[in-house]
C-alpha cells in the first residue's frame, strides 16, 4: 500500500473506531463505506476487507451491502463524475438526448470512465432539480436546463480547465 | 454608498403616536449612531397600519419581522440583538393567528403562491434555515415548548388524532393513530425515525422541506418522540442530497446548544437527540422495513410484514416512521390546534399536500395547497398551463407508484381517495405534467424500467415479473409487439401488485395498467399499426424530405448511415431501408424539409 | 395452553392455536400449501410467494408463511385468482431458469420442478431474457451454478443462521442478483467450509458437490489397480432414502453388497478406523489430562469443522486434537497395514471412501494428511453420488442379500457406529477413556446427555474422583457459541465434540435429496437415521472401541500402541491459519457465561 493509501486508511480506521464505539455498532457499515468511498473514491477490496475486520463483520455481508447500494463504486472511478439525471421530468425533457450527446463526446458507456481517466458516466435516479430539466451533475455542481450544445461545452470547459492546470 | 443592511418602518399612524413612536424614533436614531449603524440601516415611516391594538408597531426588513408594543427600553435590545447581530428579538414578535400566513404576507402577491397554502413550507424562503434563531422568531419549538409544558403525551396524540394528518409518504395511514400504536408498546428503547429517502423520479418535495427549513423536521419529532416515550431519533436521508444533509447537520448542531435536543429537552425530565444516517442509491429504502433494514447496515431489502415497526423495528424495537412533510406538520398542529388543521381539506384528506409540479408545464416547482384543490388548479392556475401552446394529454402523479391521469379527470380534487379512484395515487407528491409530445407507452417503460432497476430483487413477481413487463413494453416501442402483450401486461401487473412482498412492487404496476387504462388506443396502434403518435418511438418513425427543401445537403452531410442521397441545389432523398431514425437530418436542416412521421 | 382460535380455510372453521403462521396452521389441517423458499429451520424470508392465500380484508394476497392467524381470520387458499397469480409466480422463476432438466443432476430430485408440475405450468407465457452466469467449479467440494439459482435465499440463510461461516451472500440486486461468496470469489478462494449444507437445502441445483463418479467409474475398469471402498457410519443409515427406502433403515449390509457389486475388491468399513480414532483420541485426552496439556480438547473428526477452525478459530488450534478423521485413519491403514499384509504395493490402491459428507472431497486432497508420499483417499464420493452410481449400474439395492465387510479394517465396534450422529465421537469416547484412566469398565455406556437434537449439549463425568466435563455441539453456528464460551472460560469444559453439520455426519452435507413431501434436514428424519446407528451399536456385542478384536490385532502387528511413532506418522496430523480469515458477527457470539 502507498504512503498516501496508508494516511487515508489511518483516517478511515479513525472513523471506524468512534463508530465502534456507539451502540448497535455494526449498523454504521454504510456510513463507514461512504467513508471509505470519500477517501479512496470507490471500494478496494483491501478496503472493505479491512473494514470487515475491524468491524468484525463477514466480508460477505460488506459485499452484498456494497453491491446493493448504486451509490457505491466498485472500481475506481474517473477525477469527475457525471450523473446524468433519468428522473421523469429530465426523462420528459430529452435527458435521453443528453446522454446519448454525452456518450459520443466522451466515448464511454454508463459506468464506465474515460481512457484519461477525468469522467466517469453514470445514470442517476432523480436529482431533485426537475424545475431546471434536463440536468447532469458533475461532482456535486448540477448543470441545468441542458441541450446538446450547452452539454458539450460544460464538458469542454471542465477538460480547459484540467488542461490548464496541467500546464 | 454603502447599501443600507436593514430597512426599519416604523407605524406613525395616529394610535402608535399616541404609543409614542415619535420617542421610538428618536431612541432608534441614538442607538443607531451609538453603534455606527446609521449609514447601514434606514428608519422609514408608515401610515397606520391598522394592527393599532399591537401598537407602536417596528416592522424590519428584510425578514419582515414585525415587533409590537415596542418601548423606549427595548429599543437597545432590538438594535443590538437584530440589527447588529442578526438575531431577532423573540418576545416583542407579534404572534400571527396562523403559522402559514407570514408566507403568504411575503409572497402572497405572486401569483404562483398567492394560490397556495404553506403550513408544510411555511418558512422556507421567509428564515435562514442555517440560522436557528430565525426559525425562533417564527415561534419555532413553540410546540415543542408546549407539549412539553403543558401537555401529556397522551394529548399530543390525542391532538395529532384530532388533526386527522395522514402519512405523507404515499400510504396515507392516519398518523395518529399509528403514533397511538407505536406509544402504547412497553420496550425499553423506542425509535422515531424521518424517512428523507425521497427517491421518486421527479419529486424533491423533501429535498426542499429540509433545505428550506430543517428544525420543523427536527421540532416534528421531538414532540414524537415526547409523545410516544422514545428518546432517540434517526433522519435516513439520501447521499444524493448534500446540501439538504449539510444544513441538517447544523441544525441538530444548533439545537443541541440550545438545548432542545440532547439530555433534558428545554429543562425538562425529557431527552432526545437525532442523528443522520445517509442511504446509498437504492429507491426501495423507501420502504420503511427496507428503510430499518438499511439503517441497520444491511442489504435494503424489505421483509413480511406483521410484524410492524410500531411493534418490532430499528433493532427489533417500536419503532414511529414518518416521512419528511408528515413531520413537518407537526408543529402548525400543536400550535394552530388539530381542530384548525382538519379544518382545511376534504372529508378524509386533512391539511396541505406538497406536490414536485414539474414536466411539460409553465411554473415548474414546489406547490402546497390544500386537499381538495383540483389537478386543473395547480396545472394550470399555479403552474400556469402547458407551455409553447402543445396540448395537454396527462398528468402522472405519485411517481413509480402512481398513474396517469387524462383530460377527462383533470377536476378530480386531490385527496387519497379521489385519486385513487381516478386510477392513479397520491404518492410523495411527485406531479408530472405530460403534453402531446410524450408517448404513453414509452413513459409506462420509463417508469417499469425504473422500478425493475430499483427493485430489490428479493421477491419473485417484483424481480422477475417487472423485467418482462419492461421486455414486453420495449418490444412494443420497438414496433415489435405482438397481438395478446397488452393482455400479458396486464395479467402480469395484477399479479404483481397483488403478490408482492412490499409497496414497491405492490405499485410498480400502477403506471402500466393506468396508461393501459386511458390510453389503451396508444398502445394497439403501437401493436397493430406500428404506429407512435407522438412521434417518439423511434423504430416507428419515418423521416422524409418534403417539398421545402432547397438542396443544401446538410443532412446528406451529418447522416451516419449514408442514407440521404441528392445533389446539390436538388431535393434530396432519403433511403427508408437504410435510415436508421437517429433524427439528426430532421435536427440539422434549416428549412424544415424533413418530416417526422 | 392458550386459548385456541377461530380460523376459516375456504368456507371451513377450524379452532386453531394462536401464535402461529397461517402455514403453520393450515399445516396441521391437511392444507400444504405450496412453498419454496420456506424452510422451518431457517428464518422467515417471505420472498418467493409461492405460499400465498388470500384473507379476508386484506387489499393484496398475503405470504401464509410469514402472516400470522387471528381469530376470526377467513382464509381462502385456491381461488382462481390465487392459482392464477401462484401458477405465474412459479412460471416467473421456471422463465429464468435453464431448460435442461433432462441432463440437470437433480433431475427427479428437484422442488422446482415438482412445484412447477403441480401448478401447472405447461406453457411459457412471458419468457425473455434469462441470466447468464459461469459455473464456479473451482471448490474442491461444493460447486456452484448461479444460473440454477432461483434466490430462494436458502443457503444464504443456512451458511449464515445456522452454521454461522456466512460465506454466501446475494450480491447485487433486482434482477441481477446472484448468490455468492465475497468479491464474487470462486469458492475455492472463500471462507467455504465444504459443509454442503448449501446443498442440502437448495431446491434445485444451484450448489452441488463435486462428482467424482465418472473418475470412479474408470478406476471401477481398470483392472490393473486394487479397488477398496470404505464408508462411513451414518451412509448405511440414509442412503436407502434414495432408494425410496422410509429413513432409519439400516443398510449395511446392502451397500456392501452394492460396492462388491460395483467392482471394489475389498469393502472395509469407516467404523473400524473410528474405533481407531477413539484409541488414539481418547488416549490423546487422557495425555493431556494427566500431563496438564492444553484443554478442553477438541475433536477432529469432522473435515467442515477443520477448515472453519483454521479460518475461524485459529487461536484454538492447539485446542484440537492432532487425530485425522476416521476416513483418513483407514485411507492410511489401507496403504500401510493392509497393504503391507497383502504384500500390495500401496500405490496400485485406489482408496475410495463413501461418505454423508461433501467436505470430506477437502480433506481427503489435504496435502499434510499425505503420508510416504501417498494420499490416504484417492477419491471421496457423497451418498448421494454412490447412491446414483448403485442405480447407475443396474444394481438392485432395495432386494440385494446383505453381506458383511472384509478383514483387516472392516470389522467395528458400537461405538464406531454412533461416531455417525451429534454426540457420538464423544459417547465412545468416554467409553473407552474411562476404562483407559480408571482400568474399570464402564458399565452404563449409553451417555444420554450428550445424545439427541439439542444445538449444545453438556455432560459429566467422575474418574477415579476428578469430574470430567463434556460438552458437544452441531452445525457450525451452534460451535461457534460453544466455542465463544471456550475462549471467555477456557477451564469450563475438559473435552468437546463439535460436528459441522446439524445432527452430525447422519445430516452431512452429502446425504441424499429431500424425497418427495420430505423436507431437507428434517429433524424426524435425522433423529431416525440416528436411531438406526444407536440400534446398530445396541445390537453389538462388542460396544466398546478398545475392544475390537482387529482393533487390538492392528495395534499388535503394526501400530505398536496408541501415540506411538508410527501412530503419529500415520494417524496424526497438524493444523495451521489459513486465509482468508472468517469473520463470525458479533450477536451469533453473544453467549451467557455462567459462573
Amino acid at each position: 500500500m502507498t504512503e498516501l493509501a496508508q494516511d487515508k486508511m489511518a483516517v478511515l480506521h479513525e472513523f471506524i473506531a468512534e463508530a465502534a464505539a456507539k451502540e448497535y455498532a455494526e449498523s454504521y457499515l454504510i456510513a463507514v463505506l461512504h467513508k471509505a468511498q470519500e477517501l479512496f473514491g470507490y471500494l478496494p477490496r483491501q478496503v472493505m476487507d479491512e473494514v470487515a475486520e475491524a468491524l468484525q463483520i463477514p466480508t460477505a455481508h460488506i459485499w452484498g451491502v456494497a453491491t446493493f447500494y448504486h451509490y457505491f463504486n466498485l472500481e475506481p472511478i474517473g477525477k469527475h463524475v457525471i450523473s446524468v439525471c433519468m428522473g421523469t421530468a429530465c426523462y420528459v425533457k430529452g435527458a435521453t438526448k443528453i446522454l446519448d450527446v454525452l456518450k459520443k463526446e466522451l466515448g464511454v458507456q454508463i459506468g464506465q470512465t474515460t481512457e484519461d481517466r477525468l469522467f466517469t458516466l453514470q445514470e442517476a435516479r432523480c436529482l431533485g432539480a426537475c424545475g431546471i430539466a434536463p440536468v447532469i451533475m458533475i461532482d456535486d455542481k448540477i448543470y441545468g436546463e441542458l441541450d446538446a450544445k450547452k452539454t458539450v461545452e460544460v464538458i469542454n470547459q471542465i477538460r480547459k480547465a484540467e488542461g490548464d492546470g496541467q500546464k | 454608498m454603502k447599501e443600507t443592511k436593514y430597512k426599519l418602518t416604523l407605524c406613525d399612524g395616529t394610535a402608535c403616536i399616541q404609543n409614542q413612536s415619535k420617542v421610538l424614533h428618536q431612541a432608534l436614531e441614538a442607538e443607531l449612531d451609538k453603534h455606527g449603524l446609521r449609514q447601514s440601516v434606514s428608519i422609514h415611516l408608515s401610515g397606520c397600519l391598522g394592527i393599532c391594538q399591537k401598537g407602536p408597531v417596528l416592522i424590519v426588513n428584510p425578514g419582515y419581522i414585525m415587533y409590537g408594543r415596542v418601548q423606549v427600553e427595548d429599543i437597545p435590545e432590538i438594535v443590538e440583538s437584530h440589527l447588529v447581530r442578526n438575531k431577532a428579538v423573540t418576545r416583542l414578535i407579534i404572534t400571527e393567528d396562523h403559522l402559514y400566513n407570514r408566507f403568504f404576507r411575503i409572497f402572497g402577491d405572486v401569483d404562483f403562491f398567492g394560490k397556495q397554502m404553506r403550513i408544510c413550507l411555511r418558512n422556507c424562503g421567509v428564515i435562514d434555515p442555517e440560522n436557528i434563531d430565525d426559525y425562533l422568531s417564527l415561534r419555532g419549538y413553540e410546540a415543542l415548548a408546549k407539549a412539553l409544558e403543558s401537555m401529556t403525551p397522551e394529548e399530543v396524540i390525542a391532538e395529532v388524532k384530532k388533526s386527522g394528518l395522514r402519512g405523507r409518504g404515499g400510504a396515507g395511514f392516519p398518523t395518529g393513530l399509528k403514533w397511538e400504536f407505536t406509544a402504547k408498546q412497553t420496550a425499553d428503547d423506542k425509535y422515531v425515525i424521518c424517512n428523507a429517502d425521497e427517491g421518486d423520479p421527479g419529486a424533491f418535495m423533501d429535498r426542499s422541506a429540509i433545505e428550506g427549513d430543517p428544525h420543523t423536521v427536527l421540532e416534528g419529532m421531538i414532540i414524537a418522540g415526547y409523545a410516544i416515550g422514545a428518546k432517540k431519533g434517526i433522519i435516513y436521508i439520501r447521499a444524493e442530497y448534500p446540501l439538504a444533509i449539510e444544513r441538517l447537520e447544523k441544525a441538530i448542531a444548533a439545537a443541541r446548544e440550545h438545548g432542545i435536543l440532547g439530555a433534558n429537552v428545554l429543562g425538562s425530565d425529557f431527552s432526545f437527540d437525532i442523528e443522520i444516517r445517509l442511504g446509498a442509491g437504492a429507491f426501495v429504502c423507501g420502504e420503511e422495513t427496507a428503510l430499518i433494514h438499511s439503517i441497520e447496515g444491511h442489504r435494503g431489502m424489505p421483509r413480511p410484514r406483521p410484524p410492524y415497526p410500531s411493534v418490532k423495528g430499528l433493532f427489533g424495537k417500536p419503532t414511529l416512521i414518518n416521512n419528511v412533510e408528515t413531520w413537518a406538520s407537526i408543529p402548525v398542529i400543536l400550535l394552530d390546534g388539530g381542530k384548525w388543521f382538519s379544518t382545511v381539506g376534504t372529508e378524509t384528506s386533512k391539511g396541505t399536500k406538497v406536490f414536485a409540479l414539474a414536466g411539460k408545464v409553465h411554473n415548474t416547482g414546489l406547490v402546497e395547497v390544500p386537499m381538495g384543490t383540483t389537478l386543473r388548479e395547480i396545472i394550470y392556475d399555479i403552474g400556469g398551463g402547458i407551455p409553447n401552446g402543445k396540448t395537454f394529454k396527462a398528468v402522472q402523479t405519485g411517481g413509480p407508484s402512481g398513474g396517469c391521469l387524462p383530460a377527462k379527470y383533470l377536476d378530480t380534487q386531490i385527496d387519497y381517495e379521489s385519486l385513487a379512484k381516478a386510477g392513479s395515487i397520491m404518492g410523495s407528491g411527485g406531479m408530472i405534467v405530460i403534453d402531446e409530445d410524450s408517448c404513453m407507452v414509452g413513459l409506462a417503460k420509463f417508469f417499469i424500467e425504473f422500478t425493475q432497476d430499483e427493485s430489490c430483487g428479493k421477491c419473485t413477481p417484483c424481480r422477475e415479473g417487472t423485467k418482462r413487463m419492461y421486455e414486453i413494453l420495449t418490444r412494443i416501442t420497438e414496433g415489435k409487439g405482438q397481438p395478446g402483450d397488452i393482455e400479458k401486461l396486464e395479467r402480469l401487473g395484477e399479479m404483481i401488485k397483488r403478490s408482492s412482498l412490499c409497496g414497491l412492487g405492490q405499485s410498480a404496476p400502477n403506471p402500466v395498467l393506468s396508461t393501459i387504462k386511458n390510453f389503451r388506443e396508444e398502445y394497439e396502434e403501437h401493436i397493430h399499426s406500428k404506429k407512435c403518435r407522438a412521434g417518439q418511438c423511434a423504430a416507428m418513425l419515418s423521416y422524409t424530405v418534403n417539398v421545402k427543401c432547397v438542396g443544401c445537403g446538410a443532412c446528406k452531410r451529418i447522416c451516419p448511415v449514408g442514407a440521404v442521397e441528392g445533389t446539390r441545389k436538388e431535393k434530396h432523398l432519403i433511403l427508408q431501408d437504410k435510415c436508421i431514425r437517429c433524427g439528426q437530418c430532421y435536427e440539422v436542416c434549416k428549412f424544415d424539409a424533413i418530416t417526422k412521421a | 395452553m392458550s386459548k385456541m382460535i377461530t380460523i376459516y380455510i375456504n368456507g371451513k372453521e377450524y379452532k386453531v392455536e394462536p401464535g402461529q403462521t397461517i402455514m403453520q396452521a393450515a399445516d396441521t389441517l391437511g392444507y400444504k400449501i405450496p412453498r419454496l423458499c420456506y424452510h422451518p429451520k431457517l428464518s422467515i424470508e417471505g420472498a418467493c410467494r409461492v405460499c400465498i392465500v388470500e384473507v379476508e380484508g386484506q387489499r393484496n394476497f398475503v405470504a401464509s408463511c410469514a402472516f400470522p392467524v387471528s381469530d376470526g381470520m377467513k382464509i381462502k387458499t385456491n381461488t382462481a385468482e390465487l392459482r392464477r397469480a401462484r401458477r405465474d409466480i412459479v412460471e416467473l422463476i421456471v422463465d429464468n431458469h435453464p431448460m435442461d432438466c433432462h441432463v440437470c443432476e437433480r433431475d427427479g430430485n428437484c422442488e422446482l420442478q415438482r412445484l412447477a408440475s403441480s401448478m401447472g405450468i405447461r406453457a411459457r407465457h412471458f419468457a425473455g431474457e434469462r441470466k447468464r452466469y459461469d459455473k464456479d467449479l473451482s471448490g474442491d467440494a461444493v460447486i456452484r451454478d448461479p444460473e440454477k439459482c432461483i434466490l430462494c435465499g436458502r443457503c444464504v440463510r443456512m451458511c449464515s443462521e445456522i452454521q454461522q461461516v456466512h460465506n454466501l451472500t446475494q450480491s447485487h440486486r433486482g434482477f441481477n442478483t446472484v448468490v455468492t461468496p465475497a468479491y464474487d470469489l470462486p469458492m475455492a478462494e472463500s471462507v467455504c467450509t465444504a459443509c454442503g449444507q448449501c446443498i442440502n437445502v437448495c431446491p434445485t441445483a444451484a450448489f452441488l458437490e463435486k462428482n467424482y463418479t465418472q473418475e470412479l467409474f474408470e478406476q471401477l475398469n481398470d483392472p490393473d489397480t486394487i479397488k477398496v471402498a470404505q464408508f462411513a457410519p451414518s451412509v448405511r443409515a440414509a442412503i436407502g432414502e434414495a432408494f425410496g427406502i422410509p429413513a432409519g433403515a439400516n443398510m449395511e449390509g446392502q451397500l456392501i453388497a452394492a460396492l462388491r457389486k460395483l467392482g471394489f475388491d475389498y469393502v472395509f468399513d469407516t467404523q473400524f478406523a473410528a474405533d481407531l480414532t477413539i484409541m488414539e483420541e481418547a488416549s490423546e485426552f487422557l495425555e493431556r489430562v494427566q500431563s496438564k496439556g492444553k484443554l478442553p480438547m477438541i475433536t477432529s473428526c469432522s473435515s467442515a469443522w477443520m477448515k472453519c477452525l483454521e479460518q475461524f478459530y485459529p487461536d484454538l488450534i492447539d485446542n484440537v486434537s492432532t487425530c485425522k478423521s476416521p476416513m483418513s485413519m483407514q485411507g492410511a491403514m489401507t496403504k500401510t497395514y493392509f497393504a503391507q499384509k497383502m504384500g500390495i504395493d500401496p500405490k496400485k490402491i485406489c482408496s475410495v471412501a463413501a461418505m454423508c459428507c461433501t467436505a470430506k472431497k477437502y480433506e481427503a486432497a489435504r496435502p499434510e494428511l499425505m503420508f510416504d508420499g501417498m494420499r490416504g483417499v484417492d477419491i471421496v464420493v457423497t451418498t448421494r453420488e454412490i447412491a446414483w452410481m448403485i442405480k447407475s449400474a443396474g444394481i438392485d439395492f432395495v432386494n440385494i442379500k446383505p453381506e458383511q465387510p472384509d478383514h483387516p479394517l472392516g470389522l467395528s465396534s458400537g461405538a464406531g457406529a454412533i461416531f455417525g450422529t451429534t454426540g457420538g465421537v464423544m459417547e465412545a469416547a468416554i467409553r473407552t477413556a474411562y476404562e483407559l484412566y480408571t482400568g474399570q469398565t464402564l458399565v452404563d455406556i449409553e451417555v444420554e446427555s450428550v445424545r439427541g437434537l439439542k444445538g449444545i449439549k453438556e455432560g459429566s463425568l467422575t474418574m477415579d474422583g476428578q469430574e470430567i466435563r463434556v460438552a458437544v455441539a452441531h452445525g457450525l453456528g451452534n460451535a461457534c457459541k460453544l466455542l465463544e464460551t471456550v475462549r471467555q472460560d477456557p477451564g469450563r469444559y475438559h473435552f468437546i465434540e463439535i460436528m459441522g453439520c446439524p445432527g452430525g455426519c447422519v445430516g452431512g452435507g452429502g446425504q441424499p435429496y429431500a424425497a418427495i413431501n420430505t423436507i431437507p434436514l428434517d429433524d424426524e428424519a435425522l433423529k431416525k437415521r440416528a436411531q438406526a446407528l444407536y440400534d446398530l451399536d445396541r445390537g453389538k456385542t462388542i460396544r466398546r472401541s478398545h475392544d475390537n478384536p482387529d482393533i487390538q490385532k492392528l495395534y499388535k502387528e503394526f501400530l505398536q500402541h496408541p501415540l506411538s511413532s508410527v501412530s503419529h506418522k500415520y494417524l496424526h496430523t497438524h493444523y495451521k491459519a489459513k486465509l482468508p480469515v472468517g469473520i463470525v458477527p458479533k450477536e451469533a457470539k453473544q453467549i451467557e457465561v455462567k459462573p
